[in-house]
């Protein structure tokens, strides 16, 4: 009754998470005066950090379902 | 206000919409009941403003037709979609706006647009708003009438979930460990529909020790410990004799399994002592046949619209993905933590503010998502599960005053004069306590006279 794999990017609970071309990031930061390390976090040891293969000091952008607004971005910070 | 309109242009006005391809439901409504008023209502609630009498009475006048120049479809589309409207809003105006396209002219249009987006901008929180008190209290408000009552059924065949106030205490503090942590497991394809493959992968879930399929006995006269297994119940729970066998071998290479001729099992170790025997007979008790070690029961429910649906007592939500038959995109479970290590910082962001919602909704109150997504995004922030305790979120604050004016106060100022600490009086309380402006709205910014 087992089945091998599954991928947790597919789960429901789980928004898009990818990673931005440098310019969009830059893009970002400049227009809400932000440094890199204020945005929020999200571990190297993440699943879905694992899955997608991001490194320590890149951004990723998460696509997010709101409940108010329909679609929301937010980025966060992989830290160690 | 009196609202009027004559029959024939109601049969018209539905007839058109179903033209448009409106849900024949929406159509019906819309026949019966009156359409302007239904639409300012329902503008006044996609706004968050009361809506004046005067404004309601525009939108009504602009659904007249005495001007001229039809609106397309095609323009609605193009108008919304410029706006600067979140997507849901713009969804929602786009229904709305289409099912009245007959009445609008260009101008009319552009200018239910306008005020539509002036009205939205409103609605957005100002820069430098103090959000988060205003979540806090939110929040806390209706916390004073939840129940205190920790426990509650989730229907027949009763599975006990923590819910009210203990519950959303639970997870602002971030525990690992529930009081009652479940699981909803959702199911594909024919387990949906069939109540005997439901129940099967119930039983392939659920934990069986030996110590719930027989009886055993310790023997000191023979130095060994009988099992009986009850018929009954391995066929219940779908076990063959040998498997159970086969597990009791795998406790020890040391072990030896004896079937006797009344099919009861006889079993040994080698090293005999009393001491080593009453342990062989606690191994073999809790040795697991089936099952996942931690889900206590699993319960086969049908909901209305899902089909069959398992609900557990214990959560293991990475071994319950794996089964087969387990849709793997959908089954959640209670325990935040969980949620974090196994799908993800966001997933847990996601859970916070489901179950906190739905402990809410389930106690009758009505608390905006943004209010519950903002302390969801606070926990969440520094890509860990963090609780919000008594003392905020990262712990101890940094301001002196503030925290003398919290608690203990001359030990608190003692101990800041001892090592010299400095106040930089930042925060709220801190220039309250100074009679300063506090940093916050207004406050916030400061002006410079220009040339």
């Amino acid at each position: 009754m087992k089945k091998g794999r599954f991928s947790i990017l597919e789960h429901e609970l789980v928004p898009k998470h990818e990673i931005p071309e440098g310019r969009e990031v830059a893009e970002l930061l400049d227009k809400y005066k932000l440094q890199k390390e204020q945005l929020p976090k999200i571990k190297k040891s993440d699943p879905v950090i694992k899955e997608i293969k991001a490194k320590v000091g890149d951004v990723v952008r998460i696509t997010r379902r709101s409940r108010t607004a329909g679609k929301s971005l937010s980025y966060r910070l992989v830290i160690e | 206000m009196e609202l009027k309109i004559v029959a024939g242009e109601k049969e018209e006005v539905t007839e058109e919409l179903k033209k448009v391809g409106l849900e024949e439901g929406i159509a019906e409504r819309i026949k019966e009941d009156f359409l302007p008023a239904e639409l300012t209502v329902t503008l006044e609630d996609l706004l968050e403003v009361p809506i004046e009498g005067a404004y309601a009475e525009d939108i009504i006048l602009m659904l007249g037709r005495e001007e001229k120049g039809e609106v397309k479809l095609g323009d609605i589309e193009l108008k919304v979609n410029k706006s600067e409207l979140s997507d849901r809003i713009k969804e929602e105006l786009k229904k709305k706006l289409k099912a009245v396209r007959t009445k609008l002219t260009r101008e009319k249009l552009d200018d239910i647009m306008e005020r539509v987006v002036e009205r939205y901008e409103k609605a957005k929180v100002e820069p430098r708003e103090a959000v988060g008190i205003v979540a806090a209290q939110s929040i806390g408000e209706p916390g004073t009438q939840m129940t205190m009552r920790t426990f509650h059924y989730a229907g027949v065949g009763a599975i006990y979930i923590t819910l009210g106030l203990p519950r959303i205490i639970e997870i602002v503090d971030a525990r690992k460990k529930l009081s009652t942590p479940t699981m909803k497991i959702k199911l594909l394809e024919e387990y949906v529909i069939e109540r005997n493959k439901a129940e099967e992968l119930a039983m392939e879930i659920e934990e069986t020790h030996i110590r719930d399929i027989g009886k055993i006995e310790v023997s000191a006269a023979d130095m060994s410990v009988w099992l009986s297994l009850n018929e009954k119940r391995l066929e219940e729970r779908y076990i063959k004799r040998e498997e159970v066998e086969e597990k009791i071998r795998g406790i020890g290479t040391d072990v030896l399994v004896e079937v006797m001729e009344d099919r009861k099992l006889r079993i040994q170790r080698k090293k005999q002592s009393y001491h080593e025997l009453l342990r062989l007979e606690e191994k073999v008790s809790n040795t697991l046949v089936k099952g996942i070690e931690g889900i206590r029961r699993v319960l086969v429910r049908r909901e209305p619209t899902e089909g069959y649906v398992l609900y557990t007592e214990g959560s293991e939500l990475k071994k319950v993905l794996r089964i087969e038959g387990v849709d793997s995109t959908r089954t959640t479970t209670n325990n935040i933590a969980e949620i974090a290590e196994i799908l993800g910082i966001e997933a847990a962001r996601n859970a916070i503010i489901e179950e906190m919602m739905s402990t809410l909704e389930e106690q009758g109150l009505d608390v905006d998502a943004r209010h519950i997504t903002l302390i969801a995004d606070a926990m969440t922030m520094d890509g860990e599960v963090k609780q919000i305790g008594r003392h905020g979120i990262a712990g101890g604050k940094a301001s002196v005053l503030s925290r003398a004016a919290f608690e203990v106060t001359v030990d608190n100022l003692l101990e800041a004069a001892i090592y010299g600490e400095k106040d930089e009086l930042r925060g709220v309380t801190e220039n309250v306590i100074v009679g300063q402006p506090i940093k916050l709205g207004t406050g916030a910014v400061e002006l410079v006279m220009g040339e």
